[in-house]
């Protein structure tokens, strides 16, 4: 346990490091943040209630997205872990007494740590002073937020450690991943909010985990799930992420198996 | 790359797909709103291509040169300058790929598309000058790449900071600009003449009076607004070459 701490305040301490990069990174949370928003402000001056959401929540919902973008790497970048399957490093991995699932998951949860207050907070925190933004009051409603922000950075990183073990069965990897990194964040709410949609499409989209990651977080924080859809939704969301991460222990223990057949 | 054709594929897919999502969120809006600034969805779609097919080329032709701050860093640009060849075109071609083609096929087809259904009223003279139009959008994308490109050279670092200025200022061309109010209007059309690359070529070939209240006239200097502001990358682009070239290393 102490090992994984250790590796968690790592990967703190080196995303900490990458000053410019988050600054930048911020700056294109904004700037995305606020043309989203300008085209759903028109969007929501003409008709001023879609399925459930009004302008305010429209922009809230661009904000909190942008914010999410960075903890959930719903857009990428990669695990470098892909990198290390591909060049055989991967090997070396192996052969530290640590689960390499737990390891990459708690230096990923250092690096996710990092964001969420130096790169999530502040977008939203520009978003919120050049717009009128939606602040929960409620601190039950925090928690859940909390929670669902959690769950969704856990979804990521599982879907990410996935995508990076392909490798193991998929000579190269980039063309599927730059794909799930496209189609992924299109059916989860980045690019619009998922309530734009029509109704058997948006249905079929939150049923994929990546609405888990970016849809149902912001709607518990615009406070549109009363306790029970609540429960269920956070529920929902645990389900994906044990599943996804289940399958990721079940992809370690086949890929090792691989690697030592090849006789390294 | 085109030893692993199945990934060639799939990325020129993905790189086809981000044009085709973005054009269908642009459909959902229309969907719901019916006219956003005036325009229709049919009107819209005309932006969309204009935009999508004029960034499309630009990434194509220059958008490699984003990458000039990994480049410095991992020393390979000292590579570039020791060539006889230009570095600019070096950068550019680097890591060409027929996949980038991608995002312009799709961007346009939707451009032919809404030319012919959006109930232009169409000249001779309209015809001859579309190409103009799109040469001179995408060359303001270019010439944008390139200045977001030349931040590179003061902060190496900085390639997302330039990716806001080209990706965010192809977001905001992907629909009529007058959507996002009359200042940001004023500021993409004399600040960063982004306006000129799908904004005012539509006006022109709707023969529709600007929204935003600027004059007629202004939609005639596209290729103009172009020049200038290619110009004004080559000045930024020599600049920042001769400040790394003094800095030694």
């Amino acid at each position: 346990m102490r090992l994984y701490r250790a590796v968690f305040a790592n990967g703190l301490r080196r995303y900490s490091t990458y000053r410019a990069a988050t600054a930048a990174g911020l700056l294109t949370n904004t700037v995305f943040g606020l043309i989203n928003a300008g085209v759903l402000l028109a969007l929501f001056h003409a008709r001023p209630h879609i399925n459930g959401y009004d302008a305010t929540d429209a922009i809230t919902h661009v904000f909190v997205t942008q914010a999410l973008l960075a903890p959930t790497a719903i857009m990428g970048p990669p695990l470098d872990l892909g990198e290390r399957v591909r060049t055989g490093d991967i090997a070396t991995d192996l052969m530290r007494p640590a689960h390499p699932l737990a390891w990459w998951l708690a230096d990923d949860l250092g690096r996710a740590a990092f964001q969420l207050a130096f790169r999530s907070a502040p977008t939203f925190a520009a978003g919120a002073l050049l717009l009128p933004l939606d602040l929960p009051t409620d601190p039950a409603r925090w928690a859940a937020f909390t929670t669902a922000t959690a769950l969704a950075v856990l979804i990521g990183f599982a879907l990410r450690y996935l995508f990076a073990l392909a490798g193991f069965w998929l000579l190269d990897t980039r063309g599927l991943t730059s794909l799930l990194f496209l189609l992924g964040p299109a059916f989860s709410g980045v690019l619009l909010p998922l309530v734009l949609f029509p109704d058997p499409l948006a249905a079929t989209m939150r049923t994929l985990p990546w609405a888990h990651m970016i849809q149902f977080p912001v709607e518990v924080f615009l406070g549109k799930h009363a306790p029970p859809d609540l429960t269920a939704g956070l529920a929902r969301q645990a389900a994906w992420a044990a599943a996804l991460l289940a399958l990721g222990a079940l992809a370690t223990s086949r890929a090792a198996r691989k690697v030592v057949v090849q006789g390294g | 790359m085109a030893q692993y054709p199945l990934s060639l594929a799939l990325l020129g897919l993905a790189q086809s797909l981000s044009v085709i999502v973005e054009l269908i969120a642009v459909l959902v809006v229309f969907g719901h709103a019916h006219t956003l600034a005036g325009f229709t969805a049919r009107e819209a779609l005309l932006v969309y291509g204009l935009a999508g097919t004029a960034f499309g080329l630009a990434d194509l032709l220059i958008g490699q040169v984003e990458r000039l701050g990994d480049h410095i860093r991992t020393g390979t640009f000292d590579t570039m300058l020791i060539r006889p060849a230009s570095p600019l075109v070096q950068l550019a071609a680097d890591e060409f790929s027929p996949r980038r083609l991608g995002k312009v096929i799709p961007a346009l087809a939707c451009l032919t598309w809404a030319l012919a259904t959006a109930g232009i009223d169409w000249t001779l003279q309209r015809a001859l000058t579309v190409p103009l139009l799109l040469a001179s959008g995408a060359a303001i994308c270019c010439a944008t790449w390139i200045l977001g490109a030349c931040l590179q050279f003061f902060i190496t670092e900085a390639r997302q900071a330039a990716n806001s200025i080209t990706y965010g200022g192809k977001a905001l061309t992907e629909y009529p600009l007058a959507v996002f109010g009359t200042d940001t209007a004023r500021w993409a059309t004399f600040a960063l003449p982004l306006a000129f690359v799908s904004w005012q070529p539509a006006l022109y070939l709707l023969d529709r009076p600007d929204p935003t209240g600027l004059p007629d006239q202004l939609r005639h200097t596209a290729p103009a607004a172009a020049l200038l502001l290619c110009a004004l990358a080559a000045l930024a682009w020599r600049t920042g070459l001769r400040h790394y070239r003094s800095t030694g290393s």
